[in-house]
C-alpha cells in the first residue's frame, strides 16, 4: 500500500499477460462490469504467437483497496498468467496512436497544419476542406492536440487506446508464471 | 489453450469424445454423478449406460442436480459432479451454480450444447452457456475441438479443487460427444496458468504468532476456508485453540471446522451470532482470521467493525484479503498448512499467551456468557422453534449426524442450537441464501453417506422449493429426514417486515400449505406431525428410527423472531436480545437499504 490517503482515487496502468483464447476478454471486462469499477482505456493484442499470448493494457483509477482488488481478481483468473500494475511500479511509458479528422477551410486550415507540425502529427489523407492527422504520443498530449484541432473545425476522433510498458532494462510479463 | 500444446504428447488412447469424458470421470476418481438427460448429451448418456463403476443419480429438476452435488462435496471434501442438458438444462443449474460459487463449493457441472456448427444460430435448445455462466462459476470451457476435450476435463477438475475452490462448467457441443478424441491421462495433462499459492509466508505467519503472543485480547474468527482446507485444519485450529487458550468463534459457513462443545467456543458470530462472540469480536486487540472473508452479515457496519484490533488474515484468495476490511498481516495460503507452520514456530519458540491479561478477558467474555443471549422459555402448549431444534440436538447425538437446512428463520435457529462437533456435517446456503438448497443438498449428503442420520432442517415455505425431489429421494431409497419448522410464515421476512416495515405484512403468509405428510405419502415416504409440545419427542424418535424418507411437521409458535440479531447496518455492540429490545432500537436509514 502507498503512504497516500486509501480514499482518493488514482489512476493506475495495468498489463496483463492471456493466454489468447476465445472469452478472455469477456473475462476481464465482466470483471469491472460485475463489479463497478471503471476502465479507462483497454488494449489487447496477441504478443507471442507460438504460445499464443495476448498482452491487455488496461487504464483505471480507484483507491488503493479497489485497485487491489482488481489486481487480485485478475490474478485468480484462470487464462491469466501474469498481472504488472505499470504504475506502481517504477516509471513506465504510455503511448496512444490518434486518428483526427477536420473538416475546415481557409485560415483554419493552415493553422492546423502549423499545430500539426508541432505536435508532429503526420496528414495521411486530406481533400480540400479537411485532412486526417495521424499522431502518437502519450495521451496527455494526444489530448491537447485534439483539443486545438477541434477549435479549428468540425472533428472526428478515433484513439487506439494506452499501450504501456516499464522503463529500463527489466524484462517483465514476458514469462510464463508456471 | 495455452501455446503449450506443442509439446509432443502421446494420448494413451483414441476413444470418441462421449468416450473420452467418462474415461477422464473415472481417472478423476469420481464415483456419483447428479444429472437430467436430454438430447444434447444423450452421446454421453449412452455411454453412462454402458459404464458400471460411475452411479448416476436422476433428479428431477437441474438446480437440485448442483445442490446434491455440492451437499455430496461439502460432506465428503470431494468434488460434486453434475451432467446437465444444453438450453434449459443448463439455465436451471445456474442458481446452483451460484450457489457454489459463493460458498467456494468444488463443483464440475457438464453441460450438453449443440453441435459446434450450430452454435450461435438460435438453434433448438441453444444457450449461450459460457457466456451466461461467466459470472457464476470460477472458471468455464466451451470445447470446440475434441483434442483439448480429455486436458479440458482434467483441468476442469483441477480448478475446481485448487486455490480457493468453486463451480466450473465445461460446455459440450453434441458433435464433440461424438468425434474421435485422443485421451490423455491426468499425468500428462498440459500445464495451466492457474497455480494459487498454499504454503503462505513464512515471515508474515511468524509475525502473526508473535502478535498473538502479545495479544491482551485475542480472538480466532474462523470461517468455510477451514472446512475447504480439511479435516486436519481442523484439528490444527483446535491444538491453536487449546495451546493458547484463546476464545474461538466460526462463521455460519465455518460451524463445525472448532467443536461446539469446546468451551473454548464462543458460538458462531454475525447478525444471528452470539452475544458474547460478537462482542468478543468488537473488543479484542488482536483478532486471527483464518479462513473467513469478512462478509457484511459478519460485520454488520463496516466502519464501526472490531475498531481496536490488528487484524490478521489467513485466506487461499488473495482477492478476499483487504476487500472489505484492510488487513494488518495478511497472509495468502491455504489455512491448514499457514496453521501448521504457525504452530510449529509457536512450539519451537517456546511462545505462550498472556495468562494474566487471557484471564481478564476470559472473565470479561464470560461475564457477557452470563447473559445466555440464547435462552428462550419452553412454557405453554406451543411449540417454540428453538426448542424444537433443541430436542433434535439432543436426540440424535448417539448417531452420526449430517443436518442441512434450507433459508430463512428456521436455517439461523439450527445454526444457533444444534452443535457440530466434526467439520463437514453441515451444508447451508450462506452467501446466496438460496431457498430450496437443503432438500438436494440432504440427498447429495446421503448418496454419500448411505448409513448416516441426513437431517434437512426446513421452513414451510422453502420445502416447497424443491420439493420434487421428493421423488428421487424414494427412488434411490434415500433415508433422509425432513424436519419443517412449520410456522406457516416466510418468517425470515416476517420479522423484517416486523421490525423495519411497520408489522406491514405484505406476501409474506403462505396460504393453503399441502398437508405434509399426505405429501410425503404421495411420493411413497411417510412423516407425523407434532401439533404440540406432548407430540414433539416421540415424533422425532419416529423419525430417527424410520427408516425410509419421513417428514416431521413440527408446528411451531407462528410468530416467533430470530434473536439475538444485529439490526442491518447496526455495530457488533448494538445487538438485540429479545422481542423486548426491538422497541428503542430503529434501524437506521442507512441500515433500511440493506439486505
Ligand atoms: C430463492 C429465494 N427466494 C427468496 C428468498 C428470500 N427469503 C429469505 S428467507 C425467506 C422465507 C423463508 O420461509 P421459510 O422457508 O418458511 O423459513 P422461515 O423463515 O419461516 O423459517 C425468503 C422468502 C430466498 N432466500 N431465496
Ligand atoms: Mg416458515
Amino acid at each position: 500500500m502507498s503512504s497516500q490517503k486509501p480514499n482518493s482515487d488514482r489512476r493506475h496502468t495495468i498489463a496483463v499477460l492471456v493466454d489468447n483464447e476465445p472469452g478472455v476478454l469477456a473475462r476481464v471486462i465482466g470483471l469491472f462490469a460485475g463489479r463497478g469499477y471503471n476502465i479507462e482505456s483497454l488494449t489487447v493484442s496477441e504478443i507471442d504467437s507460438v504460445k499464443r499470448y495476448s498482452r491487455i493494457t488496461i487504464v483505471t483509477s480507484g483507491t488503493d483497496m479497489v485497485i487491489e482488488q482488481i489486481k487480485a481478481l485478475l490474478d485468480r483468473l484462470v487464462p491469466v498468467h501474469m498481472v504488472e500494475d505499470l504504475t506502481v511500479q517504477g516509471p513506465c511509458l504510455e503511448r496512444e496512436l490518434a486518428l483526427v479528422k477536420v473538416v475546415n477551410a481557409g485560415e483554419s486550415r493552415i493553422e492546423a497544419l502549423r499545430i500539426a507540425d508541432m505536435f508532429r502529427a503526420r496528414a495521411i489523407d486530406s481533400t480540400l476542406n479537411s485532412f486526417v492527422f495521424e499522431l502518437t504520443g502519450s495521451p496527455k498530449k494526444l489530448n491537447a492536440f485534439i483539443e486545438l484541432m477541434s477549435g479549428l473545425g468540425k472533428t472526428e476522433i478515433t484513439r487506439g487506446g494506452v499501450v504501456a510498458i516499464a522503463r529500463g532494462s527489466g524484462i517483465g510479463l514476458q514469462n510464463n508464471k508456471t | 489453450m495455452t501455446g503449450e500444446s506443442n509439446i509432443v504428447r502421446k494420448p494413451s488412447e483414441h476413444l470418441s469424445g462421449a468416450g473420452v469424458i467418462v474415461k477422464a470421470l473415472q481417472d478423476q476418481g469420481v464415483e456419483v454423478i447428479f444429472g437430467y438427460p436430454g438430447g444434447a448429451v444423450l452421446p454421453l448418456y449412452d455411454e453412462l449406460f454402458k459404464t458400471n463403476n460411475l452411479r448416476h443419480i436422476l433428479v428431477r429438476h437441474e438446480q437440485a442436480a448442483v445442490h446434491a452435488a455440492e451437499g455430496y462435496a461439502r460432506s465428503t471434501g470431494k468434488i460434486g459432479v453434475v451432467l446437465v442438458t444444453s438450453g434449459p438444462g443448463a439455465t436451471n443449474a445456474v442458481t446452483g451454480l451460484t450457489d457454489a460459487l459463493m460458498d467456494s463449493i468444488p463443483i464440475v457441472c457438464l453441460t450438453g450444447q449443440v453441435p459446434t456448427h450450430l452454435i450461435g444460430t438460435d438453434a433448438f435448445q441453444e444457450a449461450d452457456t459460457t457466456g451466461i455462466t461467466r459470472a457464476c462459476t470460477k472458471h468455464n470451457y466451451l470445447v470446440k475441438q475434441s483434442d483439448e476435450l480429455s486436458d479440458v476435463m482434467h483441468e476442469a477438475f483441477y480448478v475446481a479443487a485448487n486455490g480457493r475452490p468453486g463451480p466450473v462448467v465445461v460446455d459440450l457441443p453434441k458433435d464433440i460427444l461424438f468425434a474421435d478424441a485422443p485421451y490423455f491421462a491426468p499425468k500428462d495433462v498440459r500445464p495451466c496458468a492457474y497455480q494459487p499459492k498454499k504454503d503462505g509466508d513464512t515471515t508474515k505467519i511468524e509475525q502473526a504468532a508473535e502478535l498473538l503472543a502479545k495479544a491482551q485480547r485475542p480472538i480466532i474468527y474462523g470461517g468455510g476456508g477451514l472446512i475447504n482446507s480439511g479435516p486436519e485444519a481442523c484439528k490444527l485450529l483446535q491444538e491453536f485453540a487449546e495451546i493458547t487458550g484463546f476464545p474461538v468463534t466460526l462463521t455460519l459457513m465455518g460451524l463445525g471446522a472448532f467443536p461446539a462443545s469446546n468451551p473454548n467456543f464462543l458460538g458462531m458470530l454475525g447478525m444471528h451470532g452470539t452475544y458474547e462472540a460478537n462482542l468478543a469480536m468488537h473488543n479484542c486487540d488482536v483478532m486471527l482470521n483464518i479462513g473467513a472473508r469478512f462478509d457484511d452479515r459478519v460485520t454488520g457496519r463496516i466502519d464501526a467493525f472490531s475498531p481496536h484490533a490488528t487484524k490478521i488474515h489467513i485466506d487461499i484468495d488473495k482477492s478476499s484479503i483487504n476487500k472489505n476490511v484492510l488487513a494488518d498481516i495478511p497472509i495468502l495460503g491455504d489455512a491448514g498448512r499457514v496453521l501448521a507452520i504457525m504452530i510449529d514456530y509457536w512450539k519451537k519458540k517456546k511462545l505462550s499467551p498472556r495468562a494474566d491479561s487471557l484471564k481478564l478477558w476470559w472473565s470479561e467474555i464470560n461475564s457477557w456468557r452470563v447473559k445466555e443471549c440464547l435462552k428462550f422459555e419452553q412454557d405453554g402448549k406451543i411449540i417454540k422453534p428453538q426448542f424444537a431444534i433443541k430436542r433434535l440436538f439432543e436426540k440424535t447425538q448417539n448417531r452420526d449426524v449430517f443436518i442441512s437446512t434450507e433459508v430463512g428463520q428456521h436455517q439461523m435457529w439450527a445454526a444457533q442450537y444444534f452443535g457440530f462437533d466434526k467439520p463437514n456435517r453441515w451444508m447451508t446456503s450462506g452467501g446466496l441464501g438460496t431457498m430450496g438448497y437443503g432438500l438436494p443438498a440432504a440427498m447429495g449428503t446421503q448418496v454419500a453417506h448411505p448409513d448416516a442420520l441426513v437431517i434437512d432442517i426446513a421452513g414451510d415455505a422453502s420445502i416447497l422449493m424443491n420439493m420434487q425431489e421428493f421423488s428421487t429421494i424414494i427412488q434411490y431409497r434415500l433415508p433422509v429426514k425432513v424436519f419443517i419448522i412449520n410456522n406457516q410464515w416466510m418468517g425470515m421476512v416476517r420479522q423484517w417486515q416486523e421490525l423495519n416495515h411497520g408489522s406491514r405484512y405484505s406476501q409474506s403468509y403462505t396460504e393453503s400449505l399441502p398437508d405434509f405428510i399426505q405429501l410425503a405419502q404421495s411420493f411413497g415416504g411417510t412423516g407425523m406431525v407434532a401439533e404440540t409440545v406432548d407430540d414433539l419427542d416421540e415424533v422425532i424418535d419416529r423419525m430417527i428410527s424410520s427408516e425410509t424418507f419421513f417428514i416431521a411437521d413440527i408446528r411451531v409458535q407462528k410468530e416467533e423472531s430470530c434473536f439475538p440479531m444485529i439490526p442491518s447496518g447496526a455495530a457488533h455492540n448494538e445487538m438485540i436480545l429479545s422481542a423486548k429490545d426491538t422497541e428503542n432500537s430503529k434501524t437506521s436509514a442507512e441500515g433500511m437499504a440493506l439486505v
